[in-house]
């Protein structure tokens, strides 16, 4: 690439850079120098975060349990090792817990300390879970919490909340949506939504984007 | 009303922090659990209100945790800082912000 440019800069305008940025920056130098960090490993993280892990991952496990019953019962018996047999796995998740949904019980999940949330089957976690009303609200009126998130519950199924920790994290199987008898499991899946597998949404009943009936 | 696939970062800094805390826990600085208790601490400041998890805390707490284990002086990571800032100031407005470009920069 040439750095011959056709036309001469007028104003040389510097470049912006925040003071967090220029924090974050200083940062990542220092420990380069020091040797404890590699900057290419850095960017393979980035990348990995933002463009492969996600909530993708959970809705294939959730899919499967749905069509599987052996695989629901392995899933609840021992979900790090069910979630590995599908290829899924690694840092934040090297202790998962799943707790299925059933008429008599709603599961919600919730870091109380700060944002503890299982990586490999959700990816990272959104910005209403790190925040302080709903680390705090989950608990105490978790009915109140799911209105707000337009869920509603029959008064007769109990609420329980799980706080999942750096040590175990904890993720919703969702009771399967009525009507989807004959559906495979990627279309399954695609009706498994991030916010069902905290415990703050359902499964759609529809799939997203209206494809031919099955049957 | 969810929101299918929300951006993880919502700005590249965040995105850098998230990494160097994942990179460092992997180079066994700390473990997860020790990274839980002083993110924990971090949002719970004594003098106000509970703040959020968000990679501005992840931020502090990583200062926090690399002054107390000695591995940055808080003093050489304003004084990068400071470098960096005037090397923006120094780059061209679309060119890379390389330290080198700080005025004051000495190999």
């Amino acid at each position: 690439m040439s750095h011959d440019h056709a036309h001469s800069h007028d104003h040389p305008h510097g470049s912006d850079l925040s003071p967090v940025e220029a924090r974050v920056r200083a940062l990542e130098s220092l420990l380069t120098e020091k040797g404890y960090i590699d900057p290419a490993a850095l960017d393979t993280l980035v990348d990995l975060y933002e463009n492969k892990v996600g909530p993708h991952a959970g809705a294939r496990v959730v899919a499967r349990a749905w069509v599987d019953p052996a695989y629901r019962v392995r899933l609840l018996s021992d979900a790090t090792r069910a979630i590995a047999e599908l290829g899924i796995g690694g840092r934040g998740g090297e202790h998962m817990v799943v707790v299925a949904n059933t008429p008599e019980t709603h599961n919600l999940v919730v870091c109380t300390l700060c944002s503890c949330y299982p990586w490999p089957v959700l990816g990272l976690p959104p910005i209403w879970y790190k925040a302080p009303p709903y680390r705090a609200r989950a608990v105490i009126d978790p009915r109140g919490v799911l209105a707000e998130f337009g869920v509603s519950i029959p008064e007769s199924t109990r609420i329980t909340v799980w706080d999942s920790t750096a040590e175990t994290r904890y993720m919703v199987l969702p009771m399967r949506p009525a009507n989807t008898e004959g559906f495979s499991e990627e279309a399954l899946a695609a009706l498994v939504t991030r916010d069902a597998m905290i415990g703050t949404g359902l499964p759609d009943s529809m799939p997203p984007t209206a494809p031919e009936m099955p049957l | 009303m969810s929101t299918p696939s929300p951006k993880a970062f919502a700005a590249p800094w965040e995105a850098q922090v998230f990494a160097l805390v994942v990179a460092l826990q992997e180079a066994e600085l700390f473990t997860w659990s020790e990274w839980a208790e002083a993110l924990g601490r971090e949002i719970r400041p004594d003098d106000g209100p509970e703040r959020a998890a968000d990679y501005g805390a992840w931020l502090a707490t990583l200062e926090k945790i690399l002054t107390e284990r000695g591995v940055t002086a808080t003093e050489s990571v304003a004084t990068r800082t400071d470098a960096f800032l005037r090397a923006a100031a120094a780059t061209p407005h679309g060119q890379p912000i390389r330290l080198e470009n700080d005025p004051l920069y000495r190999a």
